[in-house]
């Protein structure tokens, strides 16, 4: 019999390398006769370039050239990345150069690329290469640099507008007319970067003699670099191959296609010698995509039980210095502030402003956390100011179970509707309560504040939508050798897709997962590829795996009938055979290697199939999914502040979360933790500095500051499980989910524990300091 | 300029190289060696990914020079299991998805091997405390510390 695998804690099939140092990152590709490439990159965050004088780099031994724009410019038909998602919204196209011409815009934007023998050579000629530069005004802050009169971030530019749209639906004017109540509140968000502990790197290699061109590149989304490359180098798509080896962490920057993957593709095109850059951390701080700012302005309208009627607001986003991925972000931001509540009508205004920095994408949550704790924040607020439990403000407004699935008038980034596809999320916030204790509390903060202690409470729900379409590709392939191979577009960034993919197709073709091999992230396995992204891959890779196994179980079962001239009703896998099931009066095991099977549909010369059947034992498909399925929970957060330092620790967590069907628990669970661990920096710890120059503040790991082994608490994990009605394994994704309720969850229990002092928190990360100061406003004010 | 002859002892075995008196031990053991399962994360002394055990002591390789290391001896993520088998550590993390990219994990597993073997039975603040050093961005580290905390009780079983 066939063993089960979906749905089973099976451990990964990624890890046995990783766990030897015997995997292959970006950084441990070393080829003969490589060279090394370090980047020249602009210390000002807005100049003129007036020249670049590379002779004394030249010089330094060991130095095989130093390359700008004008020595790129005779490979490429166009000399910027257009990468713009579409949208009627933008006011102004604002392509990154490959490298920059006559202007920088950000502290990190690269201007020239060193190639030397090694990295160290490089880096020392990257210092020698004098640019002559006149220091321009800079636009720092996102919110100054729409004011009339701002600096402008490119010198060409009148203003600093990149786009602006509204969104919105129901009469929200009736709304407010109504209302008894309407607060508004002012809040700041921070995220900052993804600091994946493996920073980007690409190695390109060119064979002169086939003029075949390889780029391997630690990046969520090979396909779209092989595009970008296609359009830059006009090359076609068959002279090129975009490759991912083992990628030590993504979480979302490196779904972006950077200008030194196209440099280095030139380089080695230009030199004639494989090349490769390896990113270092300083340069992840400030060349690699960031989510920074917004500034939100929101008023909501209740009735006087504190039922919302309706929800409009503002949001100014810092976009950074050019468009590198699109609008997505405040966009995600924007459509999923309602979260899993019922909001009759709203409208929201959404500016997108230029700022001389390096460019913002989607960093894990990509702009829902920053909506999850506004909302939240606003539900807090409706319930201090009417006297109600933090908890009943939010159940009155949940969205039923019964009205699931729940259509709200509101389009997403492709004119698909937003629905919320299944969930319970009254039942999570009563689960996740009863775990924490909620209603026990009150006597625990009694009791610490009688030791002087100041403990606090706070809770969060959230949706989250997963699973973005319209498809993932996925082949699977019953090879001669009898494996079983699985090809797909997406990437493997530490999510354990490999392994959910073996699981998902080996419950289908025999159950041995150790039979199952993997291929991710490689154009010369697939033709097309979207990648790794907004917790996508279960739902729509795993979906084509489900599809595609299924095909060829059964061609394989019908090629199986056939040759053991057997109903495929008696047939079953088992591991890497199918067997004659074992029944009274028939004689047992007689099978069939899948193996031979393979070789049977692979063609004999002057021979015709087996049974009639087209050549092959392999299945291609791309399952169109467009509407995303929708991931859920709550999340209760109890802290104690220490009242002189501000320093908030965090004594228990319970989050809740659903994610459907879930195919394999153990790793369910870690992605859940780890959201929820970068959820924590980002209510209390992450903080991109800047100064009002434009100048980065924080630009290593002592200064910015990653949650670490001490400062996270166990996460009490709750399950629920909702099928998606949208694939047919009725799965979500769950890759960001931890992150959305945290800053919310935490932030309220701050504030909770600091209700002594009247204090009111409006933004998030909150440090220390600020924490500190607030308590002093809150003492000095009674 | 002429390049320093290092002899060192690697996981038991001699080892042999030339290097350049700036070169981190990380690069020469990554560069010269081709030993690329020790990870470099910041090259600042603040990820812990670059791990390894220097004569008995656990030291990021990011911050010690090439040089350094002459007569002396060292133990990386390559020694760690015996041909098939897999130290506890690894067997753990393995069995409890103390990982996920796998990028930080060498340098957690040389960390947490230094650790037992200073200290058989940490308690879960001990192994917090002791890890504070490597970042993951990735697992929370809930699974990487109960990972170390079975390995611990598998290696006191003997
Ligand atoms: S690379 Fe050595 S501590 Fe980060
Ligand atoms: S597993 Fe990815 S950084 Fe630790």
């Amino acid at each position: 019999m066939s063993r089960a695998v979906f749905g089973e804690s099976v451990k990964r099939i990624e890890d046995p390398e990783l766990l030897r140092g015997e995997a292959r990152f970006i950084d441990d590709i070393s080829i003969p006769s490589m060279l090394e490439a370090a980047l020249v990159r602009s210390p000002h965050a807005h100049a003129e370039i007036r020249g670049i004088d590379a002779a004394a780099a030249l010089e330094l031994p060991g130095v095989h050239a130093v390359l700008t724009l004008d020595d790129l410019r005779p490979y490429l038909l166009t000399e910027f990345l257009v990468v713009g998602l579409p949208s009627p919204s933008y006011k102004q196209e604002r392509n990154r150069p490959v490298l920059a011409g006559d202007e920088v815009v950000y502290v990190g934007e690269p201007i020239a690329m060193v190639i030397a023998e090694d990295r160290y050579i490089a880096e020392d000629a990257a210092q020698l290469v004098e640019v002559d530069y006149d220091l321009l005004p800079a636009a720092a802050d996102c919110r100054d640099a729409l004011a009339d009169g701002a600096p402008t971030v490119h010198k060409d530019a009148k203003d600093n507008l990149l786009a602006e749209f509204s969104m919105g639906y129901g009469d929200i004017d009736a709304a407010f007319g109504k209302a008894a109540h309407i607060y508004s509140e002012h809040i700041t968000q921070h995220r900052g970067g993804s600091h994946s502990i493996e920073c980007r790197g690409a190695v390109a290699v060119h064979d002169p003699g086939t003029d075949q061109l390889t780029l391997w590149v630690s990046s969520q989304m090979p396909h779209s670099t092989l595009r970008v490359l296609v359009d830059m180098l006009g090359r076609d798509e068959n002279q090129m191959r975009v490759v991912t080896p083992d990628i030590g962490g993504g979480f979302g920057p490196k779904l972006v296609v950077y200008q030194e993957d196209v440099a280095v593709s030139v380089a080695a095109i230009k030199l004639g010698r494989p090349v490769k850059w390896i990113e270092d951390r300083r340069e992840h701080f400030i060349a690699t995509t960031q989510e920074r700012d917004q500034y939100w302005e929101v008023e909501v309208a209740v009735d006087e039980d504190a039922r919302i009627l309706g929800l409009r607001g503002s949001i100014v986003h810092d976009h950074g210095a050019y468009t590198a991925r699109g609008i997505n972000l405040p966009q995600n931001s924007a459509e999923s502030l309602p979260g899993p509540y019922e909001v009759p009508a709203f409208r929201m205004n959404t500016k997108l402003a230029l700022t001389n920095k390096v460019p913002v994408t989607p960093v894990r949550g990509a702009g829902h956390p920053q909506a999850a704790f506004t909302i939240e924040r606003l539900m807090d607020r409706i319930a201090r100011e009417l006297g109600l439990d933090r908890t009943e403000v939010r159940r009155r407004n949940l969205i039923q179970a019964q009205d699931m699935p729940y259509t709200r008038p509101l389009k997403t980034r492709g004119g698909v509707a937003v629905v919320l596809d299944s969930g319970d999320y009254p039942r999570s916030q009563k689960d996740t309560l009863e775990r924490a204790g909620w209603d026990q509390f009150p006597a625990r903060q009694l009791a610490a504040r009688e030791e002087g202690r100041y403990i606090g409470i706070g809770l969060a729900n959230f949706v989250k939508g997963t699973g973005r379409g319209p498809f993932e590709q996925v082949t699977v392939r019953i090879g001669t050798s009898g494996r079983v191979h699985v090809y797909t577009g997406g990437t493997a960034i530490g999510q354990g897709t490999k392994t959910m993919l073996a699981q998902i197709v080996a419950e289908q073709l025999g159950g041995d997962m150790g039979n199952v091999t993997v291929t991710t992230g490689d154009t010369a396995a697939t033709a097309l590829g979207i990648g790794t992204s907004n917790s996508r891959l279960a739902v729509t890779a795993g979906t084509s795996a489900h599809v595609a196994a299924g095909k060829v179980r059964e061609k394989a079962l019908k090629i199986a009938a056939h040759v053991l001239d057997s109903p495929v009703e008696d047939l079953e896998f088992d591991g890497a055979e199918i067997h004659v099931k074992d029944r009274p009066g028939r004689i047992a095991n007689v099978g069939v290697k899948l193996g031979e099977l393979a070789h049977a549909m692979a063609g004999t010369p002057g021979y015709s199939l087996p049974g009639g059947m087209g050549p092959g034992l392999e299945a291609t498909e791309h399952v169109i999914l467009d509407s995303k399925a929708f991931a859920s929970g709550t999340a209760v957060a109890e802290v104690e502040v220490d009242i002189e330092t501000g320093g908030v620790v965090i004594l228990n967590y319970v989050l809740a979360h659903d994610c459907g069907r879930i195919i394999n628990p153990m790793l369910v669970d870690g992605q859940a933790i780890g959201g929820t661990a970068h959820g924590i920096g980002n209510a209390l710890y992450e903080w991109m500095g800047y100064d009002e120059n434009g100048q980065p503040l924080t630009t290593n790991l002592a200064d910015y500051l990653l949650v670490t082994a001490t400062e996270m608490p166990r996460i009490d994990l709750l399950h629920h499980c909702s099928p998606s009605p949208l694939n047919p394994l009725g799965v979500k994704g769950v890759g960001e989910c931890g992150v959305v309720p945290a800053p919310g969850a935490i932030i309220s229990a701050v504030e909770d524990a600091l209700t002594p002092f009247g204090v009111h928190i409006d933004r998030a990360p909150i440090s220390p300091p600020e924490i500190v100061a607030l308590i002093e406003q809150g003492r000095e004010r009674s | 300029m002429a390049r320093n002859h290092i002899t060192t002892t690697i996981n038991g075995d001699e080892y042999e190289f030339l290097c350049d008196t700036e070169q981190t031990l990380l690069d020469c053991l990554r560069d010269e060696l081709f030993l690329t399962g020790t990870k470099e994360g910041c090259a600042s002394g603040d990820c812990g990914a670059c791990n390894v055990m220097l004569d008995g002591q656990l030291v990021c390789s990011c911050l010690v020079l090439g040089v350094e290391a002459d007569g002396k001896s060292m133990e990386t993520i390559e020694g760690m299991a015996h041909g098939e088998e897999l130290h506890p550590l690894q067997q753990k993390f393995l069995e409890l998805n103390g990982l996920q990219c796998g990028i930080c994990t060498p340098g957690i597993l040389i960390a947490a091997k230094a650790l037992l073997e200073r200290d058989p039975d940490p308690t879960e603040t001990e192994i917090r405390y002791w890890l504070a050093g490597n970042l993951c961005r990735c697992t929370g580290y809930d699974k990487v510390v109960r990972s170390v905390q079975a390995a611990a009780e598998e290696m006191r079983k003997g």
